[in-house]
């Protein structure tokens, strides 16, 4: 079965104070789409003023929104995962046609992730109690959580509607107003959500603001009407981000990029099961969404005794990826999301081979018949080296990962924590001890023991070391969005006797 | 010697990127989405310190690296080079439907014994 492109009207406008308004400057973008390089539509190229006006009318809807009650948040947001879901195939279509990411992951993944999402902070907030300790006899103090007031918010190209899904959901459940601007590249299933949502919630509270990142992401990052900034994204634009922060005295939080290590030791080659095959899709798993996820698993290490049967395995299972239209439900690997990471790609395969990195498989460029030659498509690719060659050290966002081999557990930590990030990881072994002991010497906000790439709601997600700070998802995620009320009240009737 | 050159046709976006905001900075970024680029930002926009490394000079902007990414780089040769495209971080150029990225190679033997040498 196979979909294709979905109808779209020749120009969008940003949402803003619940109307679809045009850029105050008149001027708009090209947005194409990489599954085969066609134009998608038009999107407003906002500036300052764009910026400004949204956060102007967030400013405006802040105190009544803040002030309703858990439940009809709570409402709100179950409104739109029904809507979402009501909605699943356009959804998935509109996301594989902006981003390249095939069908099959589109409708099984990111659009129902992104409904569980908004369901799961509607349950948070309605099932969440502040607390009150008596101090002492007469002493009663009470913490009540509030809204920050003005959350912006700016979110990366890889997963469009589900990076949304994760930010929207805990701002709005707490009682923020939100501004949010979506990566240039991939507009469109926001401007989809809008459409749909545009009379779920009061005029101000959710605004989606599109445009460049130095003309409409800065504006935003460092407006000084904004209470807090999330961003997704990498690193040096993060510590512009903070350094603005710093200027408004605002809470940030960095979800960055990763190199993450996948360790398999010799255990998982004791039986030729279930459980091995497992560990091999898990291996496989790097080229998941075109590599395109922060937590790809871009490093595979190996312990040596089973290095050439397991890789042998890996191979054959990386080269038996069907790579077809995005649009076609038995594609399990699309179009990288821009000619920009498409070439940047292959730049690194330069650089590997330069470096003495040996091709195991792919890379190269993935040249499909008809339309899709337009595309940008990138074989997996395996590349077998050492941990200190770039293509060890950089995050390629693309279907590639590098392979090396680990004689025992210290050296096995060693080179998983060789790295400048800490986003996530995966452990793989029959061992007890080492279930529990490895994942907890690498440095890593994340890691999966037995498994790779699941992304619940209620796990917490974020980074170690360059890789940011605060998380994603979770119950805790609403701490990030919130600051605390504390009222210390006296039920004594009496005076100090100070005056 | 160098170890960052920059090519002609990225030196005059440089210039006109100049004209436009003034004093200007190279900082080539780190991993994720649009990481791994070279970005270029108004001198005063980003805070920089010891732990950023100065690699030279292109077209009177100077460029830098922090020092953990430096690590894995400094066996390089990086040429700063212009396209079409679009990113998706705060760089300058990208209003101007450009992007700036890097061409690397390794370093020769004698490139590696000058800067080993300073």
């Amino acid at each position: 079965m196979s979909y294709s492109k979905p109808e779209f009207k020749d120009k969008y406008s940003n949402f803003i104070n619940g109307k679809f308004v045009p850029p105050v400057g008149g001027e708009y973008f090209e947005n194409t789409s990489p599954v085969d390089g066609s134009v998608i539509a038009k999107y407003p190229r906002s500036q300052k003023e764009d910026i400004e006006n949204a956060v102007g009318a967030a400013n405006a809807a802040k105190e009544a929104w803040g002030n309703t009650s858990a439940t009809e948040r709570a409402t709100l947001l179950n409104k739109v995962a029904d809507i979402i879901e009501a909605n699943l195939e356009e959804f998935a279509v509109v996301e594989t046609c902006d981003n390249g990411k095939p069908i099959r992951e589109t409708l099984n993944a990111d659009v129902p992730l992104s409904v569980d999402h908004w369901r799961y902070f509607a349950a948070c907030i309605r099932s969440e109690e502040g607390s009150a300790t008596e101090l002492d006899q007469h002493t009663l103090s009470m913490n009540i959580k509030e809204p920050l007031g003005v959350v912006g918010q700016i979110i990366p190209w890889n997963f469009p509607l589900l990076m949304l899904s994760w930010k929207l959901p805990p701002a709005l459940a707490t009682g923020n107003c939100v501004v949010l601007k979506p990566a240039e590249q991939t507009p469109a299933s926001a401007t989809l959500l809008m459409e749909k949502i545009a009379d779920v919630f009061p005029p101000g509270v959710v605004n989606v603001v599109h445009g460049f990142g130095p003309e409409a992401g800065k504006p935003l990052a460092s407006n000084s009407k904004v209470d807090k900034v999330a961003f997704t994204g990498e690193t040096t634009t993060g510590q512009l981000i903070m350094q603005y922060a710093s200027k408004n005295l605002n809470p940030v939080t960095m979800e960055l990029g990763g190199k993450s290590p996948n360790v398999f030791f010799n255990s998982v080659m004791d039986e030729d099961d279930a459980f091995l095959d497992k560990a091999i899709e898990g291996a496989v798993l790097f080229a998941f969404n075109q590599g395109e996820v922060c937590t790809c698993p871009s490093r595979i290490l190996v312990q040596e005794d089973i290095y050439d049967a397991f890789m042998k395995r890996v191979i054959e299972r990386t080269e038996a990826i069907v790579q077809t239209s995005p649009y076609d439900v038995n594609s399990m690997v699309g179009a990288q999301a821009s000619n920009d990471q498409y070439e940047k790609i292959q730049s690194y395969f330069k650089i590997g081979k330069e470096e003495g990195a040996k091709v195991l498989t792919g890379g190269e460029a993935n040249i499909l018949e008809g339309d899709l030659a337009n595309g940008y498509y990138i074989k997996p690719t395996i590349l077998e080296g050492h941990n200190k060659m770039r293509v060890f050290q950089e995050e390629i966002f693309g279907p590639v990962v590098c392979v090396t081999k680990f004689k025992d557990v210290e050296e096995a930590i060693a080179i998983a924590n060789d790295t400048m990030y800490g986003l996530g990881a995966g452990v793989w072994t029959r061992d007890a001890h080492q279930l529990y002991q490895v994942p907890r010497a690498i440095k890593a906000g994340r890691v999966w023991v037995n498994c790779y790439h699941a992304y619940p709601a209620h796990a917490p997600f974020g980074g170690y070391k360059k890789s940011g700070f605060g998380r994603e998802n979770h119950l805790m995620m609403m701490s990030h969005y919130r600051q605390t009320k504390n009222m210390l009240i006296s039920y004594d009737k009496n005076k100090l006797g100070f005056f | 010697m160098k170890r960052v050159e920059i090519t002609d046709k990225a030196a005059e976006v440089v210039k006109q990127l100049k004209a436009k905001h003034g004093e200007l900075i190279f900082h080539q970024s780190g991993g994720c989405c649009d990481g791994s680029a070279p970005m270029i930002f108004e001198k005063e926009d980003m805070y920089l310190d010891e732990s950023d490394i100065l690699l030279g000079t292109v077209e009177g902007v100077n460029f830098y690296m922090n020092q953990d990414q430096f690590e894995y780089w400094k066996h390089t040769h990086l040429t700063v080079d212009i396209t079409e495209g679009r990113g998706a971080s705060f760089s300058l150029e990208i209003p101007l439907g450009l992007r700036f990225l890097i061409h690397s190679r390794l370093l020769t033997k004698e490139e590696t014994s000058f800067f080993n040498s300073k």
